[in-house]
C-alpha cells in the first residue's frame, strides 16, 4: 500500500534520524579539513594563520609517512589472514559434535570479551615478556634464548594480539555459514568419490564464500584504526618500526601538538580508507550479491 | 552387474534399534521399493547400503564382493537425494561433470558423457545455468543426469519426488520408469507413497519398524497381503478391516475386503448402512459408509455413476472370493 502520501509521509518519518546522522558525520569532516589547512598548535593556540597545503607538504615528507602507510597494510593483511585461515580451521574443528560442546564454544568467543588495551597489557606482561613472559619461559625451558619480542618483532608481535582478539568474530561468522551447509550436498558428493580436501575445496569454501566476506569487510574496518594496542606495547617504536598511520596521527596530535599536521594526516587516512574500501569491494564485494 | 545382497545388517542408534537384523536380495536390474510409514527406517537402510551409514551388525555384499566397510565411492553406487543435493554455487554441466572430474576422468570422455545425459533428461539448453535458475523437475532431472553419468552398478533413490507437486510427480515416475527400461540397471527406490511403489516397482519391500513385512510383486501384496498391516498399507483407498462377529463368521480374528471388492446397492444386499461422505471422480465413486456396526465407516469404491446421496441407506454386499482372513497374530490365514 506504498502510496505516494506514504511514501512522502515514510521519508518525513526517516528524515530526522538521517539529517543526525549526516551532520554527525560532516561536521567532523569538515572540520578536519578546515584544521587541516590552518597553522594550528596546541602549545600557541592563539596564533592561527592559513597554512594551505603545508600541514599536507609536512605530513607526507615526514620519514615515518610511507613507512606507517606500509605498517598499516601489513595489519591489517596479516591480521586478516591469520583470522580467516585460523577462523575456518578453528570453525570446523567446533562445528564436530564434540563432549562439552557449548562451553568449547564460549571459550573459542570469550577473547573478543576483553578489552584491546587489557589484552595488550597481558600479551605484553604475561605472555610476550622477555624475563617473565609464558613465551620465555617455554624458550628457557628448551634451553633457548628468550625473544624480546616488542624489540626484535615489534610488527609481527602485534599483528599476534590483535589477530587473537578478532579470531573469534572470525570463528563465530564462519561457525554460522558452516552450520547452514546442507549436509545431503556433502554425502551427495562423499558418493561422487569426492575426498575430504576435494569436499572442503569445491563445496565448504565457496559456501563460505559469503561469511568470508563479510569478515574480510567488517575487520578491514576496525583494522584499519588500530591504536591501543601499539600505545599500550610498543608505543610505535622501536622508532617507527611498529607505528600505523593512526598512531602517526596520535603523535602530531598529542606528542606535537600539532593539530593541523593531525588533521592532515586524518584526511590521508580517510583517502586510505576509502582506497582500501574500493578496493575491496572490487575484489570480494560481487560475493555479497 | 549390480547384486545386493544384505546378509543380517542391523543398525543401532546408541540404545535404540532401527533395524533389526533382516536379509534380503536384490537381483541385477531389478527395481525395487523400499515403502513404510514415515520412521520406519527405509531411508536408514538406503543409507546403510550407500555407506553413508555404518551397519552395527551383519554383511552387505554387492556383486558377490564384501562392500560392508568400504567407503561410499568405493561401492559404484550413484545416490538421488530428496533435496536433490545439487552443487548451488556450480552450473548445470558443472554438476553433471563433478564425479567424473573426481574420477581423473579425461576430458572429451566427460563431454561425451554430459551431452549424452543432457539429451537424455532434455537438459540441453539448460547445461549453463546454476541451480537456483532451475524448477524443481529440471533439479530433479539433474540430480538424476549426475547420477547416470558414472554408469553405477545401482541407482539409489531417497524419496526423489516428494518436493515435487503432484502434476510433476506423476511425469517424473514415468520418467524414472523409462529410464529404468532403457538402462536396464539395478534401482533401490524409497517412498511412502504406496502409489509410486506400486506403479514402478518390480519388487516392493514393506517395511514397518525396521522389519521387512513382506517381499513381492506389487500384485502379490495387493493380491495376496500376508499381515494386516501390508493389506491395510497397500492399495488407494485402504482396505476396510473388520473384527468381531463378523470376522469370527468366517473364522478369523480380522477380516479385510477392499473397497472394490464390496457392491453396494439401494435396495438389497448382505450389511445395512447409511451413505456419509462421498466423492464423485467421474470414472469412480467412494462412498464412506456409516452405521453399519462392522466399523466407524466403510469403504466402498463403485464404478462410474450411481445415483445416491448423503444419508440415503444403502446395502453392501461383499465378494465373497475376496475376503482376507487374518490370525490373532495378524497373520494370513
Amino acid at each position: 500500500m506504498a502510496t505516494r502520501q506514504t511514501q512522502g509521509l515514510a521519508r518525513l518519518m526517516r528524515a530526522p534520524a538521517i539529517i543526525l546522522l549526516f551532520v554527525w558525520m560532516i561536521v567532523p569532516l569538515c572540520m578536519t579539513l578546515y584544521y587541516s589547512f590552518l597553522n594550528y598548535n596546541m602549545l600557541n593556540p592563539g596564533m592561527t594563520s592559513w597554512a594551505g597545503w603545508f600541514n599536507y607538504q609536512y605530513f607526507y615528507t615526514d620519514p615515518a609517512f610511507l613507512e606507517s602507510i606500509r605498517n598499516t597494510l601489513v595489519l591489517v593483511l596479516g591480521v586478516l589472514f591469520i583470522t580467516v585461515v585460523g577462523g575456518t580451521f578453528i570453525a570446523m574443528l567446533i562445528d564436530k559434535p564434540i563432549w562439552g560442546q557449548g562451553i568449547v564454544r564460549i571459550l573459542v568467543i570469550s577473547p573478543f570479551f576483553v578489552m584491546p588495551p587489557v589484552a595488550a597489557l597481558i600479551w605484553k606482561n604475561m605472555i610476550m615478556h622477555p624475563s617473565y613472559g609464558v613465551l620465555a619461559d617455554v624458550a628457557r625451558f628448551f634451553g633457548v634464548q628468550p625473544v624480546d619480542w616488542f624489540a626484535q618483532y615489534p610488527l609481527t608481535s602485534i599483528i599476534l594480539i590483535v589477530a587473537w582478539q578478532w579470531l573469534p568474530f572470525a570463528t563465530l561468522i564462519l561457525l554460522t555459514s558452516l552450520q547452514s551447509l546442507d549436509t545431503e550436498q556433502m554425502e551427495a558428493a562423499e558418493m561422487d568419490g569426492a575426498p575430504a580436501y576435494s569436499r572442503f575445496f569445491y563445496l565448504v569454501l565457496p559456501h563460505m564464500a559469503r561469511a568470508i566476506t563479510v569478515v574480510i569487510l567488517i575487520q578491514t574496518i576496525f583494522l584499519l584504526g588500530i591504536y591501543a594496542e601499539i600505545l599500550v606495547t610498543t608505543n610505535g617504536g622501536p622508532g617507527t618500526a611498529s607505528t600505523n598511520l593512526t598512531f602517526l596521527i596520535y603523535r602530531a596530535a598529542r606528542l606535537n601538538f600539532d593539530i593541523g599536521g593531525a588533521a592532515a594526516g586524518g584526511i590521508i587516512a580517510v583517502i586510505l580508507a576509502n582506497l582500501v574500501a574500493i578496493f575491496l569491494m572490487r575484489a570480494v564485494g560481487r560475493n555479497l550479491d | 552387474m549390480g547384486q545386493i545382497t544384505l546378509q543380517g545388517v542391523a543398525k543401532r542408534f546408541g540404545e535404540v534399534e532401527v533395524i533389526p537384523p533382516l536379509d534380503l536380495t536384490i537381483e541385477d536390474g531389478e527395481f525395487v521399493v523400499f515403502v513404510g510409514p514415515s520412521g520406519c527406517g527405509k531411508s536408514t537402510l538406503l543409507r546403510l547400503i550407500a555407506g553413508l551409514e555404518d551397519v552395527s551388525g551383519g554383511r552387505i555384499l554387492i556383486d558377490g564382493k564384501d562392500a560392508t566397510d568400504a567407503s561410499p565411492a568405493k561401492r559404484g553406487l550413484a545416490m538421488v537425494f530428496q533435496s536433490y543435493a545439487l552443487y548451488p554455487h556450480m552450473s548445470v554441466r558443472k554438476n553433471i561433470a563433478f564425479p567424473m572430474k573426481m574420477a581423473g576422468m579425461p576430458k572429451p570422455e566427460q563431454d561425451r558423457r554430459i551431452e549424452a545425459a543432457a539429451k537424455a533428461l532434455n537438459l540441453t539448453s539448460y547445461l549453463d545455468r546454476r541451480p537456483g535458475q532451475l524448477s524443481g523437475g529440471q533439479r530433479q532431472r539433474v540430480a538424476i543426469g549426475r547420477a547416470i553419468v558414472r554408469e553405477p552398478s545401482a541407482f539409489l533413490f531417497d524419496e526423489p519426488l516428494s518436493n515435487l507437486d503432484a502434476a510433476l510427480r506423476v511425469g517424473m515416475r514415468l520418467e524414472i520408469s523409462e529410464l529404468h527400461n532403457r538402462l536396464k540397471t539395478t534401482m533401490i527406490y524409497v517412498t511412502h507413497d504406496q502409489v509410486e511403489a506400486m506403479t514402478m516397482a518390480d519388487k516392493i519391500v514393506v517395511l514397518q519398524a525396521g522389519r521387512i513385512e513382506q517381499v513381492g510383486s506389487p500384485l502379490d501384496l495387493y493380491h495376496a497381503p500376508k499381515n494386516v498391516f501390508v493389506a491395510g498399507f497397500i492399495g488407494s483407498p485402504r482396505m476396510n478391516l473388520f473384527t468381531g462377529a463378523v470376522a469370527a463368521d468366517y473364522g478369523a480374528q480380522t477380516i479385510g475386503v477392499r473397497p472394490e471388492h464390496i457392491r453396494i446397492s439401494a435396495t438389497t444386499g448382505k450389511w445395512q448402512g447409511r451413505v456419509g461422505v462421498s466423492e464423485h471422480l467421474g470414472s469412480d465413486s467412494f462412498f464412506y459408509v456409516e452405521g453399519t456396526g462392522l466399523a466407524e465407516t466403510v469403504t466402498v469404491r463403485s464404478g462410474g455413476e450411481v445415483g445416491l446421496r448423503h444419508g440415503d441407506t444403502v446395502w453392501l454386499t461383499p465378494d465373497e472370493g475376496k475376503i482376507h482372513k487374518f490370525d490373532t497374530n495378524g497373520d494370513r490365514i
